[in-house]
């Protein structure tokens, strides 16, 4: 009996990566992504609670916590908190990997990225991300089809994005 | 019309872009609300606008305010239109948009079906990629259902970009829509050998998770994984396969012999890597699974340790990676994992493990205490619990000291009370908690001081003496008292010092002690506690100065309590008001009687006399029900309320909880209620037998007479002070280690008187080495509350007292079947007596669960074959090694034995348990008619290591009919069919008098008996099941009052007879 009632917790758990959050030393939300469908209340609660947790722990702390019944991983670049909560059962530091191969991905992009990178244009850090994982899972391992695939898109995007007046038409 | 359109183009050249929003922000930070709004205002006029590019800025300012925590759901709509342009630029934004702002619940989504289909088939790939990707965020099961299909297509797409995000996505789909997974999985498995190593991850990746929910139906795919293994070089990918196959290795133990040499050669492929660690990773999770070599074990296990101990990684690649305390971390995480398959090699590590409790970092330490308690024994218990002691001393933050606290107890407490060897240790270092400032946990202290004191017998001498004490220094716990959590430690004091007065060596400082005036400010239940122990405590001293000639002692007591007593009877509370009024009057009486020079003592301790005997929690069952006594039935009507306050869990320690419950009760009426009060107030005030108006007790006790002329000097201190007259548990750690060396001695003597004794001529010195557990006999003995009544249970403690290592294995074994668990009296409960029940060597579970081994393609070729799990339990202290199962197969029923085995041999378990441990193994049997159902004999054979005995188990193996059926799901049109073809024969069958809502009924039937409701109307409801064999098994349950009726059909007569007889059987025993 019990077998089948672990059984079916585990239908009520999704996927890998619940969330990815990333805020800076002053507790400001710099990107969101989550992959649970969660309620906007919710989402703001858990963010405020978590932000205050990390951000009282120490410099030379490790990089995981246990925070209600999930397992927080999360990593300090410069001024810029990067935090993913996974399950019980998943890999800490598969998902140090993820994080730390998300900020490759935006260093290679922006060229040594800065937070300001990441306010101004903070829809490119989401479509980098989203090129990156795709529903918490890594879907692309490689840095380079990466880059290509933005690049690509971006150049669909520039080729149209100039409006130009129609008196210049 | 131009002139609009020329105008709209001007004003957008000055319009805020995402940019000018932010640095916007960023200037308006001291009113950043109010320049929002205006800029709210402003995206709101842009909405409206028809140019689509105004639009889309709009919308990609609202999802950064979105971020900042804004509501921007009224923009929805909104986002739809920006999703639904044809220009990549914006649909990106569009895309983006929603799938940050979208949820489960947002309407318009039922809108974006057409809009999304549409992209999907886009020539761009970008356009599909990104609406991919954006629906993974919000997919609903709406959604998941209309797009399966054309999802599914895009996995064979032409560009591997867009077949990767097709299968990530239908991961998401599956979990949405659970129907589609049967069709797309030909296709996904296709996927795995993908040309694109992309897509190949992707769909390890999806295979993954889903074998991790349900691993017996992906088992066929493991040689399939095993080359991908052998061959991939993408750590992502070899990572998952990993992960898969720690899933995979325990349904199937021989894939656990063949992964070792594989996952060898990536150890070494991968040294010098920072994967190293993740693959170790994937190894603890395997061998968590008890199935793997020690050898890889202990590999992995001490690269990780080698790193944890030199505070270095090993590998300069990750060192710059991976912090110091990243890898005591997970040195910690892994020891944990593989602590219980190799307790010994962690154990070696106490040191090391001690010293985290040091570390600065929370993560560390309190994974650093889960250790701990696994880690302890008889002979390092005490010098863990001191170190422990230390830390709490030092801690600071009130969650870790209550963490440590609790863990303290824990480890103490564990598996009964198993490590203890001298409860004197125990109860002092309990006492010494009682000193921590703020603690929430003073009723966990509380619950053992009373435990311990009830079922250790010897101890109670002692315990009554350091409850005496406590309770004299009470004034040091209390020093704050209404949030002090540690006053319910008194609660346990004054009870122990009550019920064992016997043993006070003052009993009238203890009674002075429990009638001071400052008890009236404990909390209520403590104080009626006090009030009813210092009865008994009277009743004692009574009875101890019987028999002086001099009475004058003997009544100055009862002056005491009469004087003493008033101040409890005024009490708010009215569980202490009515205990002391009645005990007020009581001794009252008994003072005339004294006066009178009758000898009232024997009566007095009649009232409280009986000795308290321990109760296992099985013992009410044994008392069977009186006749024509209904327990279910109400004995009055059920109020219309429900008094939730009535059914507190922990109904002696109330304290925390009614208040949660309490307000909701009422604010319901709270008008009524003050209308009552008032009334009840009225008829107080004409009632003469009411105490008019009652001062609050606080301030009895400063107009109580003579009370105010003492100068009391209230004693609160921040610093906890010692108790004075307290032990120090630390002694005991050195009256321990006396002990042990005084048995050693002992013992060592007699050794040798034997040895000169048998050969007086040699006189060889010999050293006994270091002591093993077995050696350190406790100082004392806990009751173990058997199943059996108290009786017995002293002849069992006989027993264990002399300690004879005598292997007459006394063997009990459970049988459960999981569908049957509840009629068994609660699987679980019984489980939990399994493991109470030390005098038992050996305990075994046998979880019969037939299960057909699924094969997602639909071939139902295998539908003649059950899986039964059983799990092993070794209870014994021994190791028990070459078990072998067998069964006396019937005609019907065969155990599969590999080829070239007799019909009559064994199957070997495929591993062997030490003690305490608990594993499980699979055995297919093949079944021909599933109509009846059947018992098998069987018989289990193994060694016990100790005394290389042989030793043999018999059970039964119960196959119930509906273990033979499959939770199938049906749908009404489908089922209308059915019932309609006329091939079924039906049956029905009645139940009386079953009392349960009509869902919960439902609810069991599809629980125990593996039905899906098909459609319920009402107090009505048909439902489906299926065997294994493809029966198909209609049912319609109708239920009026108490009685349930189910109309049954089947195609095959016998199967249904024997169904409907179980479905009765669950319900008669309900």
């Amino acid at each position: 009996w019990r077998r089948n009632h672990r059984n079916t917790s585990c239908v009520i758990m999704s996927n890998n990566m619940q969330f990815m959050l990333l805020f800076s030393r002053q507790g400001k939300l710099r990107l969101q992504k989550w992959y649970v469908p969660l309620s906007d209340k919710e989402k703001k609660k858990i963010t405020r609670e978590l932000v205050q947790t990390v951000l009282a722990r120490k410099p030379k702390m490790c990089s995981f916590l246990e925070w209600r019944d999930l397992k927080i991983v999360y990593k300090r670049y410069a001024s810029l908190y990067f935090c993913c909560a996974i399950e019980d059962q998943d890999n800490e530091l598969i998902t140090l990997e993820i994080i730390h191969r998300y900020v490759e991905l935006l260093d290679k992009y922006f060229g040594s990225v800065c937070e300001l990178d990441i306010i101004f244009n903070f829809e490119k850090a989401y479509f980098i991300l989203d090129e990156f994982l795709l529903g918490g899972e890594a879907q692309e391992t490689s840095k380079k089809n990466v880059l290509k695939a933005i690049e690509q898109a971006d150049l669909l995007q520039e080729v149209r994005y100039v409006i130009k007046p129609p008196w210049e038409q | 019309m131009a002139l609009k359109i020329v105008k709209g183009s001007i004003d957008r050249m000055f319009d805020k872009n995402l940019q000018d929003l932010v640095r916007g922000i960023r200037n308006h930070k001291e009113d950043e609300a109010k320049y929002i709004s205006t800029c709210i205002d402003e995206i709101k006029q842009e909405l409206k606008q028809d140019n689509i590019a105004v639009k889309a800025n709009a919308v990609c300012k609202l999802t950064y305010l979105q971020m900042l925590g804004y509501d921007v759901s009224w923009a929805a709509f909104n986002i739809v239109e920006v999703m639904s342009s044809s220009k990549f630029t914006y649909k990106r934004i569009g895309y983006l948009a929603a799938s940050q702002c979208f949820h489960e619940n947002t309407d318009v989504i039922m809108l974006t079906t057409n809009q999304i289909r549409k992209d999907l088939s886009s020539p761009n790939q970008y356009d599909t990629g990104v609406a991919l990707t954006g629906l993974s965020c919000f997919v609903t099961p709406d959604l998941a259902r209309d797009l399966a299909n054309d999802i599914m297509t895009l996995m064979s797409h032409t560009k591997p970009y867009i077949r990767k995000k097709a299968v990530l996505i239908m991961y998401k789909v599956f979990l949405k829509y659970p129907e589609s997974l049967r069709p797309a999985f030909p296709r996904l498995k296709e996927k795995l050998e993908d040309p694109d190593p992309g897509v190949q991850s992707a769909a390890v990746n999806v295979i993954c998770e889903l074998a991790r929910r349900n691993p017996k139906n992906y088992l066929s795919l493991a040689p399939l994984f095993f080359k991908l293994m052998t061959s991939s070089t993408n750590n992502w990918v070899l990572i998952k396969i990993i992960k898969l196959f720690g899933a995979l290795t325990p349904l199937e133990p021989r894939l656990g012999k063949k992964l070792i040499e594989p996952l060898t050669n990536l150890i070494h492929r991968s040294f010098s890597s920072r994967v190293l660690i993740f693959i170790c990773f994937g190894f603890f999770k395997l061998a968590h699974k008890k199935s793997f070599s020690d050898v890889i074990v202990s590999l992995c296990y001490i690269t990780v340790l080698i790193s944890l101990s030199s505070g270095m990684p090993n590998h300069s690649a990750s060192s710059v990676f991976l912090r110091i305390s990243v890898v005591k971390y997970l040195g910690l995480l892994a020891m944990s994992k593989i602590l219980k398959t190799h307790p010994k090699s962690v154990q070696s590590h106490k040191d090391l493990i001690l010293q985290c409790l040091d570390d600065k970092d929370e993560s560390i330490r309190l994974r650093a205490l889960d250790l701990l308690y696994g880690m302890v024994s008889k002979k390092n218990l005490m010098e863990i619990v001191k170190k422990l002691m230390i830390h709490v001393d030092k801690a600071e933050g009130t969650t870790y000291r209550d963490e440590l606290l609790t863990k303290i107890i824990d480890i103490c407490s564990q598996s009964n009370y198993q490590y203890i060897t001298n409860f004197e240790w125990y109860i002092s270092i309990l006492v010494e908690l009682t000193r921590l400032e703020g603690t929430r946990h003073g009723h966990l202290i509380a619950s053992q001081m009373l435990d311990v004191a009830i079922r250790v017998k010897a101890i109670r001498v002692f315990a009554v003496a350091q409850m005496a004490t406590l309770l004299d220094n009470a004034h040091l716990l209390t020093g704050n008292m209404q949030r002090n959590g540690i006053c319910e430690v008194l609660y346990a004091a004054a009870w122990i010092c009550g019920e064992f007065s016997e043993h006070l060596e003052n009993p009238v400082q203890t009674l002075e002690a429990m009638l001071r005036p400052k008890v009236a400010t404990l909390p209520g239940h403590i104080q009626a506690v006090y009030v009813q122990n210092a009865a008994k405590l009277f009743a004692t001293i009574l009875k101890n100065q019987e028999g002086n000639t001099d009475s004058t002692a003997a009544q100055e007591t009862s002056q005491m309590m009469i004087d003493r007593l008033p101040l409890f009877v005024q009490s708010a509370n009215l569980e202490v008001q009515e205990r002391a009024s009645c005990i007020l009057q009581l001794v009252k009486y008994i003072q005339k009687l004294q006066q009178k020079d009758v000898e009232v003592a024997e009566e007095v301790s009649a009232l409280f006399a009986g000795e308290l005997n321990p109760v296992a929690p099985k013992a009410q069952k044994k008392v069977p029900v009186p006749e024509g006594l209904d327990l279910d039935a109400w004995i009055n009507e059920p109020p219309s309320e429900s008094e939730s306050e009535d059914e507190q869990p922990k109904a002696i320690f109330t304290k925390e909880e009614p208040k949660h419950s309490r307000p909701r009760h009422t604010e319901v009426d709270e008008k009524e209620l003050a209308r009552r009060r008032e009334a009840r107030k009225q008829e107080q005030a004409n009632n003469p037998f009411y105490i008019k108006a009652s001062p609050s007790s606080q301030k009895v006790y400063q107009e109580a007479p003579g009370v105010e002329h003492i100068p009391v000097v209230q004693i609160d201190l921040s610093v906890p002070l010692k108790v004075p007259g307290l032990p120090m548990s630390d002694q005991y750690v050195k009256l321990e280690e006396e002990r042990r060396q005084k048995e050693r001695a002992e013992k060592k003597k007699k050794e040798k008187k034997k040895r000169k004794e048998k050969r007086s001529g040699r006189g060889k010195k010999h050293d006994s080495g270091p002591e093993s557990e077995e050696d350190i006999t406790p100082a004392h003995v806990v009751d173990i509350v058997t199943e059996e009544m108290p009786e017995k249970s002293s002849k069992h403690k006989k027993k264990k007292q002399k300690k004879e290592k005598e292997e007459k294995e006394k063997k009990k074994k459970k049988k459960h079947h999981h569908h049957h668990h509840h009629s068994d009296g609660g699987g679980e409960e019984s489980v939990q007596n399994g493991t109470v029940e030390e005098e038992e060597p050996l305990t075994f579970l046998v979880f019969p669960l037939p299960r057909k081994v699924c094969d997602i393609q639909g071939n139902l070729q295998d539908g003649s074959q059950v899986v039964v799990s059983v799990i092993f339990e070794n209870k014994s202290d021994s190791f028990l090694k070459s078990m072998e199962f067998n069964v006396l197969d019937s005609l019907n029923s065969k155990l599969q034995r590999p080829e070239g085995s007799g019909p009559h041999d064994g199957l070997t378990v495929p591993f062997q348990l030490p003690p305490g441990v608990s594993n499980e193994a699979r055995f297919v049997f093949t079944v021909q008619s599933i109509v009846m159902p059947q018992k098998l004999k069987g018989t289990l054979t193994f060694i016990v290591k100790d005394s290389s005995t042989h030793e043999k188990l018999d059970f039964k193996l119960h196959f119930t009919c509906t273990s033979y059926l499959i939770t199938t799901p049906c749908y009404s049109d489908a089922f209308a069919k059915l019932l309609e073809s006329g091939d079924l024969k039906s049956s029905s069958v009645r139940l009386e008098g079953v009392n349960m809502p009509f869902h919960h009924l439902l609810a069991r039937i599809c629980f125990h008996h593996h039905f899906s409701v098909v459609e319920r109307i009402d107090s009505c409801a048909s439902m489906y099941s299926r065997s294994i064999q493809g029966h198909h098994v209609c049912l319609l349950v109708k239920t009026s009052g108490q009685t349930v009726s189910i109309d049954a059909k089947c195609d095959e007569p016998t199967l249904l007879g024997n169904v409907l007889d179980e479905i009765k059987q669950t319900f008669s025993q309900c």
